[in-house]
Order: structure tokens, then C-alpha cells, then sequence
């Protein structure tokens, strides 16, 4: 007999086998798997605790909110403070509803910046991660600068990229990649390293190399920190739009609070600041949408 | 059923300052199943990684049929099981076929075959944390199995099981081995389990390890529980605690 024949007489009886297996009644030994299979399924069943459901999430933080509100509304009223200093809840909400049109036209222009900056940051954050993990030399050349770059002030660089970029997309694009590309490449670079080195073996022993490591163990198990890192850095992304546009725009968020801190409209400040927090809020969330369409798995483990 | 042939000779290893393989050889003939057993930290795994092809030794060579083996020889199936929570059981059994090059559709029909006998139907989209300890090991043996390589190296398969579902892993292995006619290495510190299931038992030394001592097994196959009180059972099994106590006295 060949070593081919030989295999060939292996798969022969594993279709044998198979059928032998499944037929309900031909059971060769006690220690049947399919008996022990439908015994211990019970570890299968998830206790119903770990999961709250979405009003069970979203209730206590919408109550607090309210609280605050009625508070701050009340306090307003009772020490009749002056609207230019602080205004009420329903003046902010009132007067921002009245000014709905220019609100909107100053939202897109900073969902637009958020929007192609993130990109980026993702860009560059994915791609030194990347390098970094199959470069044990760049590793030590890059993550050390990768640090120092978050001790840059962003207060004193954003004015001075409007000075040699302009008013344009470019200088906050380049703020807002700053800020967040560092989050992500750290949530990434430490995801990968955090691959179980039995794993790497168990690829190695299978005849993969470290391309096949990275992607069938590296890649996939850094998915977890990488959603981590994500939320935490999408909200510094809308904060360092704002932040771009405060500095020098001609339309967003940023640019329309300053324009109305000068001209004392506090509650048109508050108003946008309502958007800001609303646009971050609902990016938060779409994080875990993009995670449970992306890598559904994490979510179940989790719990 | 299998051909070749295996010859470890005189394996030598050392992880910088401190010595663990001292000289281990030994054969493995076709067919036939061998359990390690040894002192914990003795080498073991270590062996195992060698023999995988994942540590070169210092000294000494791992030969199939008189040839230096190669990576494809040995299946392995370390000691965690190393199911991955992002794939269903049916793609962690797949893993070592798409890593070979095979196409996913291909792999994954060659692998379902196998979950009747390893009692996994039903399970092949399920996550692996829906499986209970002795599933996850199956679906495991499961991953390394599919692979076709002519000699599974299995490091203490049955290790983390409470003892009920580790005597019927043994029962079903040792029936499941019969009908595949797999060669087997198995590393574990049961010494029951190793004469159960095994023709021949090597003892490692404690550390540096070399093979101290080899028992060989004659009781017949197929095994059922009923061999647990046959006195060669019961000899055999003396016999390889009495080397182990000596071993760890030294
Ligand atoms: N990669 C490694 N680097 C350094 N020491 C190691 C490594 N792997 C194992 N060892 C050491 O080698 C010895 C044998 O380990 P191992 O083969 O895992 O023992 P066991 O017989 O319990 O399987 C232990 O002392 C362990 O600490
Ligand atoms: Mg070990």
C-alpha cells in the first residue's frame, strides 16, 4: 500500500464511520459522544440577568438627565439669573428650535469634518498598528513617538495649522486625526500582542507562517479592544471637530459657538452644545452597531 | 493502518541555562499508541513542541521511516484547547485546512463528516463557548484529526475534565481510535488513563527528562470499562506508579 492509498482508506472510513455515528440506535460504546453531547448541553443555556434590555439601559441615564434639567431650570427661575449668563433649559431648547435651520446648516459641515478625520485616524491608526506588530524594530522606533505625540498642545498647534493650512477641511482633519489616531493605535497594537502565544504554535504546528497568525488569531482577537478603543476615540473625534472650528472656520459647530459666545447668545452656545453632545452620543452608539454587524461574537463572550 | 515508522533519537533541548530534554528516544510503530507519562515540568509539552516541529533541538533527530520529519507528519492538539470565540465550532475545526491552502467550502465538508462520530452534529454553527468541557475537546481532537497527518500528538486532551466525562472521553477515544486506526502519542499524568488506552506507556525521568522506563500493555482491544479489574490491568498500572514514586524520590 502507498501512503495515498493509504489516506484514501482514512476517508473511506470516516464516511463509514459517519453514518455509523449519526443513525439513531447504533451506539458501539457506552461513552457514546452524541449521549454525552446532549447531556452536558445545560453550560449552553445563558442565564437571562446578563442582558438588560434597551429601555433598561437607556431609562437611568434619560432620568438623571431630566433631573439635572429640572434643577437647573428651577434654580434659573428662582434666583432670576440673566439669560446672557446662564439661561434656562426651555429658553436653550426654545431658542435653538427657533434658530433649527442655522443649527442644521452648522451641523453638517461638522459631521462632514468628523466624518473624513475619523477616517483617516482610522487609516493611520490601523496601519501603524499593523507595522508595529510585524516590525519588532519599528515597534521600538514608532510607539515611543507615537506617545510624544499626544504631549503635543493641541491648543497652541490648532491655531498655527490654520495658519499654514488655511480655513479649509485640511487643518482640522489633521487636528482631529491627532487626537484620535492614538487611542486606536494602541487599542490595536496592544489587541494584538494580547494573542495567546499556544495559538501562534497551535498555526505554526498547522503550517502557517506569521501572515497566517496575524490573520487567523492576531487580527480577529484584537477586534475586542479595537471596539474599545473605537468608542473612546469617536468621542474625541466630534470634542477636536469642535475644538478645529472654535480656532477658524467658516461654518460648523465650533465656529457658530464662538460667533455666538461674542455676541452673548449663551443660549444659542448651549444649543449647539446639545448638538455636539446628541452627534457624539448617537456615533457612540453606532460603534455597537458596527460591532454587532462586524465581529457579533465579542458581544456574546462578553456577557 | 498507518505506514510509517516513527523514530525519535537522542533529543537534546534546553531553554537557555536549563536543560529539559536529556537524550529522549524512543519508536513509535504504525498504528500503535504510546502515552507519556512524567513528573510535571519534566518536558512533556516540551517533547511535543519538538516533535511539531515548533523548537529545533539541540541534538538528535525526529525520523519518519528513516527521514527527517517534516511539520506535516504531526498533529497537534495542545494542551488548551484554543477554540476561537470569533469562529462557529464547524470553522474552528476547519482552521488547520484553510491554513493548508484548502478552499473553505471544501474544508468545511470534509470536517463536517467527522462530527457524527466525534458527536458534534448539531453543533456546527454554535460558538464554542456554547460547548460543554468534553465537547470543546472533541471538536479539538476534532481540528487536529481533519488534518490527515500520520501521527496525532495529543498534550493531556482530557486534563481539565471532572472525572465522569474524562472516563467517557477515554471510553469514546479508545473506540473511535479503533475504527480510524490513528497512531497516537499521548501526554498525561492519569496513570489509568495511560494504561487504558495505550500499547505501550514511556515514563519520563523528572527533569532533564530521557524515557526512564517503557511498560508495554498487553490487554486486548477493543477496551471496555471490564478491563479496569483485569490484574494485568491492575499490574501494569502498579508497575508504572512504583517508576513514577521512584522518579520523584530522586
Ligand atoms: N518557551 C520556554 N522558555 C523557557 N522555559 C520553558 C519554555 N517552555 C517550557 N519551559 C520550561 O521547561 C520545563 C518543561 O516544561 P514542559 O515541557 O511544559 O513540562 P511538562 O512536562 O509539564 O509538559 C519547565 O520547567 C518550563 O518552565
Ligand atoms: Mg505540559
Amino acid at each position: 500500500m502507498t501512503r495515498a492509498d493509504h489516506r484514501a482508506d482514512h476517508r473511506a472510513d470516516h464516511r463509514v464511520d459517519h453514518r455509523a455515528g449519526t443513525e439513531p440506535g447504533v451506539t458501539p460504546s457506552p461513552a457514546l459522544p452524541g449521549r454525552t453531547g446532549r447531556t452536558d448541553r445545560s453550560p449552553a443555556r445563558r442565564p437571562a440577568r446578563g442582558r438588560t434590555s434597551l429601555l433598561g439601559r437607556v431609562a437611568p441615564p434619560v432620568l438623571v438627565v431630566l433631573l439635572l434639567l429640572v434643577v437647573w431650570q428651577w434654580t434659573v427661575t428662582a434666583l432670576d439669573v440673566r439669560p446672557q449668563v446662564l439661561p434656562s433649559p426651555l429658553r436653550v431648547v426654545e431658542q435653538g428650535w427657533a434658530f433649527r435651520d442655522v443649527l442644521w446648516a452648522n451641523t453638517v459641515p461638522t459631521l462632514q469634518v468628523t466624518g473624513v478625520g475619523f477616517a483617516v485616524s482610522l487609516a493611520v491608526g490601523w496601519v501603524l498598528a499593523v507595522v508595529v506588530d510585524f516590525s519588532p524594530w519599528l515597534r521600538r522606533a514608532l510607539v515611543p513617538l507615537l506617545v510624544a505625540s499626544q504631549t503635543l498642545p493641541i491648543i497652541a498647534i490648532a491655531p498655527l495649522m490654520i495658519i499654514w493650512f488655511g480655513f479649509g477641511l485640511l487643518p482640522k482633519v489633521l487636528v482631529i486625526a491627532l487626537v484620535t489616531f492614538f487611542p486606536i493605535a494602541v487599542g490595536l497594537i496592544e489587541g494584538f500582542s494580547r494573542a495567546d502565544p499556544e495559538a501562534s504554535n497551535l498555526l505554526r504546528s498547522m503550517g502557517g507562517g506569521r501572515w497566517a497568525e496575524f490573520r487567523y488569531v492576531r487580527l480577529p482577537g484584537a477586534l475586542p479592544s479595537f471596539f474599545t478603543a473605537l468608542r473612546i476615540a469617536i468621542t474625541y473625534a466630534v470634542t477636536g471637530a469642535i475644538f478645529a472650528e472654535y480656532v477658524g472656520a467658516r461654518a460648523g459647530l465650533g465656529i457658530y459657538m464662538a460667533q455666538q459666545k461674542n455676541s452673548f447668545r449663551t443660549d444659542l452656545v448651549l444649543a449647539a452644545v446639545a448638538v455636539a453632545a446628541l452627534v457624539s452620543v448617537a456615533l457612540f452608539g453606532l460603534t455597537y452597531l458596527v460591532e454587532r454587524v462586524v465581529a457579533p461574537w465579542i458581544r456574546r463572550t462578553r456577557s | 493502518m498507518t505506514l510509517l515508522k516513527i523514530t525519535v533519537d537522542g533529543v537534546e533541548l534546553a531553554f537557555g541555562d536549563l536543560p529539559v530534554l536529556d537524550g529522549v528516544s524512543f519508536d513509535v510503530a504504525p498504528g500503535e499508541f504510546v502515552s507519556i507519562l512524567g513528573p510535571s515540568g519534566c518536558g512533556k509539552s516540551t517533547l511535543f513542541g519538538v516533535l511539531a516541529g515548533l523548537v529545533a533541538p539541540f541534538r538528535g533527530r525526529v525520523l519518519v521511516d528513516g527521514a527527517p520529519a517534516g511539520r506535516e507528519t504531526f498533529g497537534y492538539m495542545p494542551q488548551k484547547d484554543l477554540l476561537f470565540p470569533w469562529r462557529t465550532v464547524l470553522d474552528n475545526t476547519t482552521l488547520g485546512l484553510e491554513v493548508g491552502g484548502m478552499r473553505r467550502r471544501e474544508a468545511r465538508e470534509r470536517a463536517r463528516e467527522l462530527f457524527g462520530p466525534f458527536g458534534l452534529v448539531g453543533f456546527e454553527k454554535s460558538r464554542p463557548a456554547e460547548l460543554s468541557g468534553g465537547m470543546r475537546q472533541r471538536a479539538a481532537l476534532l481540528r487536529t484529526v481533519v488534518q490527515d497527518r500520520e501521527v496525532l500528538l495529543l498534550d493531556e486532551p482530557f486534563g481539565a475534565l471532572d472525572s465522569l466525562t474524562r472516563t467517557a472521553m477515554q471510553e469514546w477515544l479508545e473506540d473511535v481510535r479503533g475504527r480510524f486506526g490513528w497512531t497516537v502519542l499521548l501526554i498525561t499524568h492519569d496513570i489509568r488513563e495511560a494504561v487504558f488506552l495505550s500499547d505501550r506507556v514511556l515514563v519520563l525521568s523528572p527533569r532533564p527528562a530521557h524515557v526512564a522506563r517503557e511498560v508495554r500493555i498487553d490487554l486486548p482491544r477493543p477496551r471496555e470499562v471490564g478491563v479496569l479489574t483485569d490484574p494485568a490491568f491492575a499490574a501494569a498500572e502498579a508497575e508504572l506508579l512504583d517508576t513514577l514514586r521512584g522518579g520523584t524520590r530522586l
